[in-house]
């Protein structure tokens, strides 16, 4: 496969341009994303390599703003924060999938891109409203306060379309987390290790489940 | 005698095969080990799974963690190459608008077809299975019964190495000692169910699947399968010592590097090649068998894909094994002023009665499963299934159709995909959209608690599903494309109800909360036609050539130097999944071509 072109990402002249722009579109939030361009990239075709290692933006450019590369680390931090024994999203490139995935020229992430970059300048604009600072600047506990509202099930009518950003964002981070390998072993996943025999279940399994 | 391309094509061949999977490898494998000059034309491109096949890879080492795009529709690390129910340039038309009546038509075109990403999964066909119309009064009688395919499936099996047991269950045959490999122990969820199934009557047992388990029986085997033939049986020896087995990771679909599972090429085309008697042409688009003014084969047409120049390769004999639906459309692009309906298609029953597997599956959340002691069970793919053992209940008919079926697992703690947290807040009665340490410990608890049944059953042939060539539409070398016509009888229709209300029973006694509806449509329910990836039929074999196309041996009636080695001899589906069954009978037909062959009969 041709190595893909180097993704040049926004500049950071644009970027304060968007976030200005995010700002002024408070009353009308719908506005700012269709600043946002459709991907126009190319998908890798039906003949990949798939023994190389990908990182997201190898096979097409990564298009999120650097304001709303930080919207999204906060975020991915705040749905799967480190702990005392796991890394935190942001730690297992988590940013950058959501990235590859609202950037993916395939239909079916590209039908998430309104939402998501809908959602971002949301929160933004939210954070702003309430503590006068972007989201990522907030405290963990002015953030978890935003993503409270959103979390409610059913949604509050007002947040409806804020709230379906946030559960499809938290979906996309948690899966892009534990699809890693050192978020798998936080999952209790074990596997994808060579093993010279399959010895079936341990006895605290079957104990577990009542069988011995 | 290697891969070759066009310019290095010998002036003529024993026997031309179109196709290089399950079918086409196994009749390039027995004819080249009886010294037969065979060529092999394959339409995709040449492929190594050692160097190709993406093992251990991780979804986030993949585009999108390997999720499903139109460029690699079962996802990326998938062992399939230009390859989907739509193909750019390659289209298919439906006669029928409604989602419900459509065929979808999986092409693979790469060196090895579908054995690449195949699940392995090997049952026998039953006794019962070839006789439906005898047992049922439907459908057809295939011109042969188990009895003349049980000496086949017992090589094939030895072959490509097949773990499971012998169980003794009516209609789901045992394989004779010492041919079957050990099965592998069964996981927590398959022996849970195995223990609580019982009371919804489900009997759970190993499953067959062509894994190696351990190393296969490289001195006795070939003495076994090639008797006198000491130059097979050395190349036999040398294909089986190259075999690893099972390192109990990775899924099977992700094609194997080490050669523990089958696929075409290392089980088959490798030793074949090692015969010296076999050429490969990949990238060779077939587009007509041409034949002479005595009516037999001289041959087939192809494109050359890297040039888009045609070119033609003649053979004594040509065999078809290019997936059932491929063969067909083969068939019906072969007019000719003696074969003016297309080729062997006297009686008019090409591309007639198609089937595939009736299934539907269903899913629960387990919750003697939360909080699993963290423990490793990749394993190798499914290890248990559910056989249909209530033959004596369904006898007349009680259950409102033909046949039955069997359930595959879906249950372990695998590999995460991105899906992974699907439906994790209802399932812990959460008031909000989990997120944070609770979204942790939720995650942690819920993982590997779900399991699913899916339902693979008997399709009997019915008038109302056929294909046939679509006036129009070309595809992009100019071949006529085919047009499907699709619709389910009441009697699939009743299966699924059948399936959902016992899988539902099944799970419930295993204590599962189940997700989806109590009794929903059985339309809504069924996998679409073509979906289970089975679909077979379309040359059927029989004992009169005015209502089969071929005869017991896959040969055409009409055209005797022409036979088959895929699906499209099915005349039904039977609740067991074909290809181990596609393998035995193209062995069989192999066998008896090279009778031909010797005879000079053809």
């Amino acid at each position: 496969m041709a190595k893909p072109d180097p993704l040049p990402r926004i500049s950071r002249r644009a970027s304060l341009q968007w976030m200005l722009g995010a700002t002024a579109a408070l009353a009308t939030p719908e506005a700012s994303l269709h600043a946002a361009p459709p991907p126009t990239a190319k998908g890798y075709g039906p003949d990949p390599s798939m023994v190389t290692l990908y990182k997201p933006g190898d096979v097409w450019p990564l298009t999120l703003s650097e304001p709303q590369r930080r919207t999204t680390r906060a975020l991915c931090d705040l749905i799967l924060p480190a702990d005392e024994t796991s890394p935190a999203a942001s730690a297992l490139g988590v940013p950058d999938f959501i990235d590859e995935w609202i950037s993916s020229p395939y239909p079916a992430q590209a039908a998430d891109r309104p939402l998501l970059l809908e959602g971002l300048a949301w929160l933004d604009e939210d954070a702003v409203r309430r503590c006068g600072k972007p989201f990522a600047d907030l405290t963990a506990g002015q953030q978890e306060a935003i993503a409270n509202d959103l979390a409610t099930l059913p949604p509050a009518p007002e947040h409806k379309r804020a709230a379906a950003f946030f559960k499809r964002f938290r979906d996309l981070t948690a899966g892009g987390y534990y699809t890693t390998p050192e978020g798998s072993r936080t999952l209790g996943y074990v596997g994808n290790l060579p093993l010279a025999s399959f010895e079936g279940p341990p006895p605290e399994a079957l104990r577990h489940v009542g069988l011995i | 005698m290697p891969v070759i391309t066009p310019d290095t094509l010998q002036d003529s061949y024993d026997v031309v095969i179109v196709g290089s999977g399950a079918g086409g490898g196994q009749t390039a494998y027995t004819l080249t080990m009886e010294g037969v000059k065979v060529l092999l034309l394959e339409a995709g491109r040449s492929f190594d799974v050692q160097s190709e096949a993406a093992m251990l890879q991780w979804p986030s080492q993949a585009p999108l963690r390997g999720e499903r795009t139109p460029d690699k529709q079962y996802g990326f690390h998938d062992c399939s190459i230009h390859s989907g129910w739509e193909i750019p340039g390659e289209p298919y038309t439906n006669a029928n608008a409604d989602p419900g009546s459509q065929f979808k038509w999986w092409r693979q075109r790469m060196m090895g077809g579908r054995t690449n990403h195949w699940g392995r999964i090997s049952l026998r066909n039953g006794p019962f299975d070839f006789k439906p119309h005898t047992r049922w009064g439907l459908g057809f009688d295939w011109p042969i019964g188990y009895d003349d395919l049980a000496p086949y499936y017992d090589k094939v099996e030895m072959l490509i190495g097949v773990f499971g047991t012998s169980e003794g269950i009516e209609n789901s045959p045992d394989s004779p000692p010492g041919v079957l490999l050990p099965a592998p122990k069964l996981r927590v969820g398959e022996l849970y169910a195995r223990k609580h199934g019982a009371r919804a009557g489900a009997r759970i047992v190993s499953i067959h699947r062509a894994v190696l388990t351990q190393p296969q029986d490289a001195e006795g085997i070939p003495q076994k399968l090639h008797p006198g033939n000491a130059k097979a049986q050395r190349i036999l020896r040398e294909s089986m010592a190259t075999r690893a087995p099972c390192f109990w990771a990775t899924d099977c679909h992700r094609g194997c590097a080490i050669r523990a599972n089958y696929d075409s090429q290392t089980v088959h085309l490798r030793p074949a090649l090692q015969t010296g008697n076999l050429d490969i042409l990949p990238n060779a688009m077939v587009r007509e068998v041409t034949v002479g003014k005595d009516g037999k084969a001289t041959g087939v047409t192809f494109i050359d894909k890297t040039t888009g120049r045609e070119g033609h390769a003649r053979g004594r004999a040509v065999v078809l094994a290019a997936s059932a639906m491929e063969s067909v459309r083969l068939l019906l692009n072969s007019t000719s002023n003696l074969f003016p309906q297309g080729l062997a298609n006297s009686s008019g029953k090409v591309g007639k009665y198609i089937t595939d597997s009736v299934s539907s599956s269903l899913g629960a959340h387990i919750p003697a499963f939360e909080g699993m002691p963290v423990h490793n069970e990749d394993g190798a793919g499914p290890h248990a299934y559910v056989p249909w053992t209530r033959h004596a209940q369904n006898r007349k008919g009680a259950f409102g159709f033909p046949g039955g079926y069997h359930l595959e697992f879906t249950t372990g703690r695998q590999m995460p995909s991105l899906q992974v947290v699907s439906g994790i807040d209802s399932r812990a009665g959460s008031a909000t959209v989990l997120f944070g340490r609770k979204l942790r410990e939720e995650a942690r608890r819920f993982y590997g608690a779900q399991l699913g049944f899916g339902a693979q059953g008997t399709m009997l042939p019915n008038d109302d599903c056929y294909t046939e060539l679509d006036p129009v539409l070309k595809d992009q070398w100019g071949i006529p494309v085919l047009r499907f016509h699709w619709k389910w009888s009441d009697f699939e229709l009743n299966q699924v109800r059948h399936q959902q209300a016992h899988i539902r029973e099944l799970l419930e006694a295993l204590g599962g909360k189940v997700s989806g509806k109590a009794d929903p449509d059985p339309r809504d329910a069924i996998r679409q036609g073509g979906t289970v990836i089975h679909e077979v039929g379309g040359a059927i074999m029989g004992h009169d050539p005015a209502s089969s196309v071929s005869n017991p041996w896959s040969q055409a009636w009409d055209v005797k130097n022409l036979f088959f080695a895929d699906g499209a001899p099915f005349a039904s589906t039977a609740d067991k999944n074909p290809t181990l069954t596609i393998m035995a009978l193209a062995w069989r037909m192999a066998d008896h071509l090279l009778s031909e062959l010797k005879h000079q009969n053809l």
